[in-house]
């Protein structure tokens, strides 16, 4: 088998599947060109995540990684949630296949994505370049870059 | 649960038959065939008689033109080298091509063209069809070798190899195919469709893998691969595989003899099958309907991953495959539905569904009813398919 079982669960049962409507912060990342992209939904309560969501069109892993993520962030207060890696993502999903691991790096920069999107929408000041760049916005003609 | 296996264009199970005599051939037949003693010398027969058996089939006129190979890709390799060999020779090193070949041609297109060689790659169009005439405006003085598959392997286009195989002929060069598809799938006369070299192998009708053959018609010197000792008139080292070459000879034999039953059969089949998927919203039939293997159906679902599509049908007990990158082990959709036309966006989102005549018409009563919701599902999680639905994205195609 391709995925472990863990990835199998939450590819075929993803938690916290599905639009939130009023979502204090939402992130896109990826490019339908690479064939993955991740939407992430945040509510948030006195800097504490209190539930989020997601949309995928992507692989299994890209999906099983965005249940994971949501899930590992959930609960959580903002400051965690930034600190959360792609490894941890991979390791909370009994690992992935290395073709697969830029899934997880898509995760990590959609939960970032959303928070810096709170962040902007209630006039938070933070210090850009605590976010990274896009590893897999971009794609260039006829290659994917994604890692 | 049910399963319903439809990647034929794959592989195929073996036939009651070649198994039967996969095992026979082990059990009594099991002598090395470049032995003098009886049990060779019966091995030996055997391998003549499954010789005959292929050039029958394919209407060779020699059986000796039949080269037993482990299987579609090394014969393709060989007919490569081959036509290539034999154009440097005479000082010709341009080799015309299609860009939706099998990686077996395009890989070692590639090769050659690093030792020196130019290759010119013809459009296929939306259809996925190469005219004769597109070849004929390709083939220059210094051309050696035309290489164009019988039937592509994804999107099942049955590419007019008869009239590619005249105006090659016409011109003094090579001809080579990649029938690996269209082998005992459809009608094939290598003498009347003025074929020089014809790929094929024996897992995609009934026989085991491992096993294929190349036909080079007389007078082709081909290239070895594979050096060493005398088999296949020298031109191929190695012990003969000769259960898998009996098997495949058998399968072979079976496959033609019903071939017309078996087209008929699924070809209504495909029929149903694209007449109801592509009923779906943003679907896609790819490649041309006329000229079609009579298992081959492939769409493609906007808005969605085929590798998520592939696991969820695998989910119900629906066997396919598809060309997204994440199946492909690129990060490239398939090269096939790209020389189509297709953006990778709707590249990604691609269905292949290969019947064969152990399909039934329940099994497409029940992929009718599982894909649609599996389909409808993936969309109704993606974050692009709202506003593809709504036309807001919009991709060319």
């Amino acid at each position: 088998m391709l995925y472990s079982e863990k990835v199998m669960d939450h590819f075929t049962n993803p938690r916290n599947l599905g639009k939130m409507e009023n979502a204090d912060g939402v992130g896109e990342v990826g490019n339908a060109k690479c064939g993955d992209i991740m939407k992430i939904y945040l509510k948030v309560e006195n800097d504490i995540i209190v539930d989020a969501k997601f949309n995928t069109f992507g692989c299994g892993s890209a999906i099983a990684s965005s249940s994971m993520a949501t899930e590992m962030i959930k609960g959580k207060p903002i400051s965690e949630a930034l600190q959360l890696s792609n490894q941890a993502v991979v390791e909370a999903l009994d690992g992935l296949p290395p073709q697969k691991l830029h899934c997880s790096v898509l995760a990590e920069e959609a939960v970032q994505a959303a928070v810096k999107d709170y962040y902007d929408k209630n006039g938070i000041a933070y210090d850009p370049d605590m976010f990274k760049t896009g590893h897999c916005h971009e794609c260039h003609e006829g290659q994917c870059s994604c890692d | 649960m049910k399963r319903i296996y439809v990647d034929n264009a794959a592989t195929t199970r073996v036939t009651e038959t070649a198994r039967r005599v996969f095992i026979e051939t082990m059990d009594n037949t099991w002598g090395n065939p470049s032995s003098l003693h009886s049990i060779g010398q019966a091995a030996a027969e055997t391998l003549l008689k499954a010789r005959q058996d292929v050039a029958g089939c394919l209407n060779a006129p020699r059986e000796r033109d039949i080269y037993f190979t482990s299987g579609g890709s090394e014969a393709d390799n060989q007919a490569l080298r081959t036509g290539a060999a034999m154009g440097k020779k005479k000082g010709k090193m341009h080799i015309v091509s299609t860009k939706f070949e099998h990686h077996a041609v395009l890989h070692c297109l590639k090769k050659l063209e690093k030792e020196g060689f130019e290759i010119t790659l013809l459009d296929v169009g939306r259809e996925g069809l190469v005219t004769p005439q597109q070849v004929e405006e390709a083939i220059r003085p210094d051309t050696c070798l035309v290489s164009v598959m019988f039937a592509n392997n994804e999107i099942g286009t049955i590419q007019p190899i008869a009239e590619i195989g005249a105006v090659c002929r016409k011109h003094g060069v090579l001809f080579h195919t990649d029938a690996v598809q269209a082998v005992g799938h459809l009608p094939i006369d290598v003498q009347a469709m003025n074929i020089d070299m014809l790929s094929m192998s024996g897992h995609k009708f009934g026989a085991p893998k491992g096993v294929g053959a190349l036909y080079a018609r007389n007078g082709i010197w081909l290239t070895n691969i594979i050096d060493g000792g005398a088999q296949e008139r020298g031109r191929r080292a190695g012990t003969e595989n000769l259960p898998g070459i009996v098997a495949m000879a058998a399968a072979l034999q079976e496959a033609c003899a019903n071939m017309e039953e078996h087209s008929k059969k699924v070809t209504a089949l495909r029929d149903r099958l694209i007449e109801g998927l592509s009923q779906l919203p943003l679907t896609i039939v790819n490649g041309s309907l006329e000229h079609r293997l009579p298992g081959n159906v492939n769409v493609c679902f906007q808005g969605i991953e085929g590798e998520s599509l592939l696991l969820l049908l695998d989910a119900k007990g629906i066997e396919a495959s598809s060309g997204s990158a994440c199946t492909s082990g690129s990060l490239d959709p398939s090269h096939v539905l790209l020389a189509l036309g297709l953006p990778h966006e709707v590249a990604h989102g691609s269905l292949r569904l290969s019947l064969n005549q152990d399909n039934t018409e329940e099994d497409v009563d029940y992929m009718l009813k599982e894909i649609p919701q599996v389909v409808s599902y993936l969309r109704s999680i993606s974050p692009v398919w709202e506003a593809i639905e709504k036309g807001e994205i919009h991709y060319a195609i």
